[in-house]
């Protein structure tokens, strides 16, 4: 195999491992209440000019702004959980998904009002350029939001599926009123998992941030993508959302340098529907 | 109804009557929609733009001391041809999208009246929008899209003040035969553009006028606008390694273009930019350092001392707080003035008399504020006398290298990048 093509996987690799990161936060609410979040892609958005703001107010790297980022975000997620989520879940399905969208539109504008429209980067110096290792290239602010993405991905499944907390989040998920009738008080555990999904997100968002261009309207770039790989790996599965993730960056990525950048997402797409197609609940989704 | 509030109403009837023959006297100012993208993914481009036409606007309705002495309509007083009516500027916002430039041309006709209508930067949204403006017969004076269809559709309603893609592919091909000549290599050269209306159609054009020319065109490499990674074709480029590299692409994907040849350490000798996202501002001022040597063409050239485009200049800077005028809000601002002495010249805002102002536009250079030789329309609407210049960045600016008449910079290459 030439050397390039394994630079083609790994960078796949890394840019899978990112897209697993900003697309858990979504897995586990649409699990945790089967709430789908519009608004994600705006959260991440969000975290983003958190980092940016660091950088620019604080001028501290990555290290101070993925803790505040996590705050930040974290505090957004539990805000729009009682103010918004909570009230419009008696609703209708439709009111759900307007009402998220609604938070999207609002926070998108926001931005705009605020940051304004201009494009900004993050001096790339931050996380010490790119090193070569057996002739390939890694770059490290990839491999830290790669190696970030994997952590967080994993750490939220763990917290899910081995810790009492998890077990109360689950049971909340699985039947409200029977938690209750148990001693848990479902609003609480809920808006935990708001503040979960939202933290998760901040760091994504900060992460990204140290490779990407950070504007208002990129938020409608990252959400697409969160929408597919949330789906391909089965909505509410935290583990689902990181091998679809690796999946779909790996084929972007080989699409794109074996086919052409203009077909990729065309062949992630129908391999996106044929999953959909045999497992309609995605790849480790519950029937 | 009582006696009393009958006489109420007829004096606030009679007032209202007054009032508006009161208004009448002023003379009503003349409405010019402005379709910009101030949103979305070329938002700066947009919002440059739409400062520099303030700027154009203030100088017309009230007067510049040292733009009066060269031009005529900057005396001040709004425009004398239309008993001193002022500019009103109404913008509209197209989003980024086609759609959205459509819908916000209808609405600048239907319900501002607009006499005239400008924009649309995107060259598919242009597209769009002055497909209304035709519809309605009203003139659509476009500044800064550059796709070789626009002027081919044979609207009558339609000006076009840039120089085109063909004049940019020239440009291109004397530049790299002169480094040819001077010894480079320039045997592979490899085109990456974005697939709408703009990366397409320059792409193109670029190919036809460099196979007329001899140069090879070795690789071609096509993307979607708004990647989120471009690291694939980056790959592709370091495997093929083309000697020369051009880029017909927006402001997101140019940065993450700058960002992933830095990440994946490759770099062509020489880096041509066809202006748009490397030409953004907000590019320019983050990712500089990152392109030092690139070659980029543009409309801007500062000029001397007290010449239209240097006044110009230190008012735009006053305007955005120490931005000078770009490729960009320079074409803006010039296709808002070629407009404006349309409507002066029309002496009313009636849509055919403006049209046939347009029509009979003839502007020297010592008139312009971008670099062009002048303005003069051809039976399509494109202005014949558009030019423009090569550049090349250097610590932070670009300076013009080409051609050797405007040059105030030797060209310096290899391209060094980071």
């Amino acid at each position: 195999m030439s050397s390039t093509l394994v630079q083609v996987i790994v960078s796949g690799l890394l840019l899978g491992a990112v897209y697993a990161l900003f697309s858990s936060g979504l897995t586990l609410i649409w699990g945790m209440m089967n709430v789908v979040n519009f608004a994600h892609g705006d959260f991440v958005m969000l975290g983003m000019y958190s980092a940016v703001m660091v950088w620019t107010a604080l001028g501290g790297g990555p290290f101070a702004a993925v803790p505040i980022a996590a705050m930040m975000i974290g505090t957004l997620g539990v805000a729009s959980y009682f103010l918004l989520v909570r009230h419009i879940m008696k609703g209708p399905m439709l009111a759900q998904i307007l009402g998220t969208f609604g938070l999207a539109l609002f926070l998108r504008y926001a931005a705009f009002w605020y940051f304004g429209a201009n494009f900004k980067t993050l001096p790339d110096t931050i996380v010490g350029g790119s090193f070569e290792l057996m002739g390939i290239r890694f770059e490290g602010s990839r491999v830290l939001a790669g190696v970030m993405g994997l952590a967080v991905t994993l750490a939220l499944h763990l917290i899910l599926t081995r810790t009492a907390v998890g077990s109360r989040m689950l049971a909340v998920s699985e039947d409200a009123t029977a938690a209750q009738l148990m001693g848990i008080r479902p609003q609480r555990m809920q808006a935990l998992a708001w503040c979960m999904a939202g933290a998760a997100t901040g760091i994504a968002g900060a992460l990204i941030a140290n490779f990407f261009y950070t504007s208002p309207t990129v938020g409608e770039t990252l959400a697409i993508l969160a929408f597919v790989t949330v789906s391909f790996g089965g909505f509410g599965s935290v583990l689902g959302a990181l091998v679809a993730g690796l999946i779909i960056g790996v084929v972007e990525s080989l699409s794109a340098y074996l086919v052409g950048p203009v077909y990729k997402d065309v062949i992630v797409y129908i391999l996106f529907v044929l999953v959909l197609w045999f497992r309609p609940q995605g790849l480790m989704g519950k029937a | 109804m009582t006696t009393q509030t009958r006489r109420t109403l007829a004096a606030g009837a009679a007032l209202l009557t007054l009032g508006i023959a009161g208004g009448a006297l002023a003379q009503a100012p003349v409405k010019i929609g402005v379709i910009y993208p101030l949103s979305g993914n070329s938002a700066t481009a947009g919002n440059y733009s739409k400062m520099a036409l303030e700027v154009g606007a203030e100088v017309i309705n009230n007067g510049d001391a040292d733009l009066a002495k060269i031009m005529p309509l900057a005396k001040g007083g709004g425009l004398p041809g239309l008993k001193g009516a002022k500019i009103q500027l109404v913008f509209a916002d197209n989003q980024g999208t086609p759609a959205a430039g459509q819908n916000q041309a209808l609405r600048l006709i239907s319900e501002e009246k607009v006499a005239a209508l400008i924009g649309a930067y995107q060259s598919g949204i242009t597209l769009t929008a002055s497909a209304i403006a035709e519809r309605h017969g009203i003139p659509f004076v476009n500044g800064e899209s550059v796709a070789a269809n626009l002027t081919e559709r044979g609207f009558k309603w339609f000006f076009r003040t840039t120089p085109v893609a063909l004049d940019f592919a020239r440009a291109y091909s004397s530049f790299l035969k002169e480094q040819k000549a001077a010894g480079r290599k320039t045997d592979t050269i490899a085109l990456v553009h974005e697939n709408t209306e703009y990366g397409n159609s320059v792409a193109s054009v670029i190919a036809d006028q460099f196979a007329k020319d001899g140069l090879n065109i070795s690789q071609k490499i096509a993307y979607s606008a708004n990647s989120s990674d471009v690291q694939p074709q980056v790959l592709q480029l370091k495997e093929k390694n083309p000697d020369v590299l051009i880029f017909i692409s927006y402001t997101s994907d140019a940065i993450l273009y700058t960002k992933t040849m830095k990440e994946l350490n490759w770099k062509p000798g020489i880096m041509i930019a066809d202006n748009a996202g490397f030409n953004d501002p907000a590019f320019v001022k983050s990712l500089a350092s990152q392109v030092e040597g690139l070659v980029n063409r543009s409309a801007f050239s500062a000029g001397k001392p007290g010449s239209v485009p240097d006044l110009f200049n230190a008012l735009y800077k006053k305007k955005t707080g120490g931005d000078d005028l770009d490729d960009v809000s320079v074409r803006g601002l010039q296709a808002f003035l070629v407009l404006a002495d349309a409507l002066n010249r029309a002496g009313g805002t009636e849509p055919a008399k403006i049209q046939a102002a347009l029509k009979a536009t003839d502007l020297k250079a010592d008139q312009m504020v971008a670099g062009y030789d002048g303005v003069k329309f051809d039976d399509k609407g494109q202005n014949v006398l558009a030019a423009s210049v090569v550049t090349q960045m250097r610590a932070g600016k670009y300076v013009t290298i080409a051609p050797k008449a405007r040059a105030t910079h030797e060209a310096i290459l290899p391209y060094k990048g980071w």
